[in-house]
């Protein structure tokens, strides 16, 4: 599986991670040699086989609907990059700024 | 306490004996492990944080517990905290830039439970960023040395809390461990590490890498304190779904000497080509010494998928971290990058400069995994032979109470050796990611040396069956004196 530099940039994009111009060559060559040597799962037949997404049985997990005592707002926002009284303060969504 | 030579070098029981009949108290302790964190933290770097103030304070209060007549097993007793497990108002970093100045509002629930124990929080290790890594040289803040071998690696993720406590940082520690990083760097530095089942120690707090794989465990000095440590921490949590309400036995009710009847399997795909001589001789010599204490041991075991299981699992959990890590935006809190005012802009620039490269290898990695047209051929594809794995695990359990494998196909390697070939580290887990897939139990006991460099051995047990594991390790480690070997630093 030889990844080409479009693809690289492709995936870049889906998982929204900028790369440097040094990056994209570097993991285009690390992420072909890995993806080649991860063709061995090819040769497995799983005809019939289900796959498995967790280890152990529980299923349906539910819990009762009750209000609980959430954090209190300031500590919330404590962390935050960047806030606005209340709330967290994000770039424009729509328009150029 | 004057009869006590170096009090950092107690263990847990050890130390509650004199804590309990008041030779020695929480704070001498405590200020035994900070001192020895002075002398020794220069040329280890196991800790991204020391938290000497809450320690003093929390040995304070243990002091006074005490005097009412509190006996916990765990009061009173240093621990070391990885830092990708949430510590309220204490900076939880997870070795990465992204959140060098995250301070968590809450604690993780094996926070509260050791807080709730009395336990003395002394600071929080070194780790590989978001615990992706084998060897704490994917740290973004410092790498960390091994006390055995300044020069070497002491295994990852959890390097900084194996070296904590195989350096008499502090008396124990909890690491957490998705395909290996608490066995892997327990067995780099002669300490004993374990990963419970799956669901068997709440996740609820600890930084999210891989959610199937993920779980948290005690990295001890012996045995018996592995099953004080598990004791607290394990049991159910309403706040992690994944977390099973199955009652918690006393685990140090296990321990024995004697091995009658315990029958034990050497899955041969374990011993890989490549693999260092020293260490297939030390399991093999390990193998004859559990049989003199009256196990059976079988060497034809095979488990024929194996090979395969390296590949599925650099698929799959580099897949869910790639969804789990979708999480740091630049918004709501760590890194953001300042210096635009496009929302596109920010986030990308946000995750390029606050992410390190092993990081960004996996979010690539299980993006493409993910992503329509190869979802089938690789995510798929990977989940399928996960089932084949387990399935082969659970055949092999209906014939043997457990099974043994050497921790890692080398000893401690130099530190710089592996880091520009990804796939070579990954090599380095290859006898432990495989019980992650399983979801089983599994614990690194040391079990020899190699030129002066630790050997460990892997005992693998089925689903809930921590009480067996322990047992064999125990029953070994009282035949054997490696675990009471100290790196000479």
């Amino acid at each position: 599986m030889k990844l080409g530099r479009e693809e690289v940039l492709r995936i870049a994009t889906l998982a929204r991670l900028g790369l440097a111009e040094a990056e994209v060559d570097r993991f285009k060559e690390q992420l072909s040699h890995i993806l080649e040597s991860f063709e061995i799962l090819q040769q497995v037949d799983t005809t019939g086989v289900p796959p498995t997404t967790q280890a152990i049985t529980l299923k349906n997990v539910l819990r009762s609907d009750e209000v609980a005592t959430s954090l209190p707002q300031d500590q919330v926002l404590a962390n935050a990059p960047q806030k606005d009284g209340d709330f967290f303060k994000v770039r424009a969504v729509l328009g150029d700024t | 306490m004057s009869a006590i030579i170096d009090p950092s070098r107690l263990t847990i029981n050890e130390a509650h004996e004199l804590l309990k009949t008041r030779q020695i108290s929480s704070v001498e302790l405590t200020m035994a492990c900070l001192k020895r964190i002075q002398q020794i933290e220069p040329k280890v770097s196991a800790l991204v944080t020391v938290t000497d103030e809450l320690a003093l304070s929390q040995a304070e209060k243990a002091d006074e517990l005490i005097a009412s007549g509190d006996l916990s097993p765990l009061i009173g007793i240093p621990v070391l905290i990885k830092d990708n497990m949430c510590t309220k108002g204490v900076r939880t970093t997870c070795s990465s830039k992204m959140l060098e100045n995250f301070v968590p509002p809450y604690d993780a629930t094996v926070v509260e439970k050791l807080n709730g124990a009395g336990a003395v929080t002394i600071g929080k290790t070194n780790m590989d960023e978001f615990a992706m890594g084998s060897s704490t040289e994917n740290s973004a803040l410092f790498p960390t040395h091994n006390p055995w071998d300044l020069e070497r690696v002491p295994g990852g993720s959890s390097g900084g809390s194996a070296v904590g406590v195989a350096a008499s940082e502090a008396i124990y520690a909890l690491g957490s461990d998705t395909g290996g990083s608490i066995r892997q760097p327990a067995g780099f530095c002669s300490v004993t590490g374990m990963k419970p089942t799956y669901g068997r120690v709440s996740r609820y707090g600890l930084v999210a890498f891989a959610s199937s794989l993920d779980q948290i465990g005690p990295l001890t000095q012996d045995v018996t304190d592995c099953a004080l440590v598990l004791n607290t921490i394990a049991g159910y949590d309403p706040r992690d779904s994944t977390s099973v309400p199955y009652p918690v036995p006393d685990y140090t009710r296990c321990l024995a000497t004697e091995l009658n009847g315990v029958r034990i399997g050497i899955p041969k795909e374990y011993f890989v080509e490549g693999m260092q001589a020293e260490v297939s001789a030390a399991i093999r010599a390990a193998v004859s010494k559990l049989e003199e204490l009256g196990a059976r041991a079988n060497w034809e075991v095979s488990l024929p998928h194996t090979p395969y299981a390296l590949a599925a699992y650099y698929v799959i959990a580099p897949s869910e971290a790639s969804a789990n890590l979708a999480r740091y935006d630049g918004v709501k809190y760590g890194f953001s990058y300042p210096e635009t005012g496009n929302m596109w802009e920010a986030l990308e620039k946000t995750r390029q400069y606050g992410f390190g490269p092993e990081v960004k290898r996996r979010i690539m990695l299980g993006t493409y995994a993910l992503s329509a047209g190869y979802y089938d051929a690789w995510y798929l594809k990977a989940q399928k032979v996960r089932t084949l794995i387990r399935q082969e695990f659970d055949q092999a359990f209906e014939k043997f109470d457990v099974l043994i494998t050497p921790t890692s196909p080398t000893v401690p390697f130099r530190i710089g050796d592996k880091v520009g070939d990804p796939l070579q580290m990954y090599l380095s887990d290859l006898c432990t990611l495989p019980i992650n897939i399983a979801g089983l139990p599994a614990i690194s006991i040391p079990a020899g040396f190699a030129e002066g460099l630790p050997i460990g051995m892997q005992i693998i047990g089925k689903p809930f069956s921590e009480e067996t594991i322990l047992k064999i390790a125990y029953a070994f480690e009282q035949a054997t004196d490696w675990h009471k070997q100290k790196p000479n630093i």
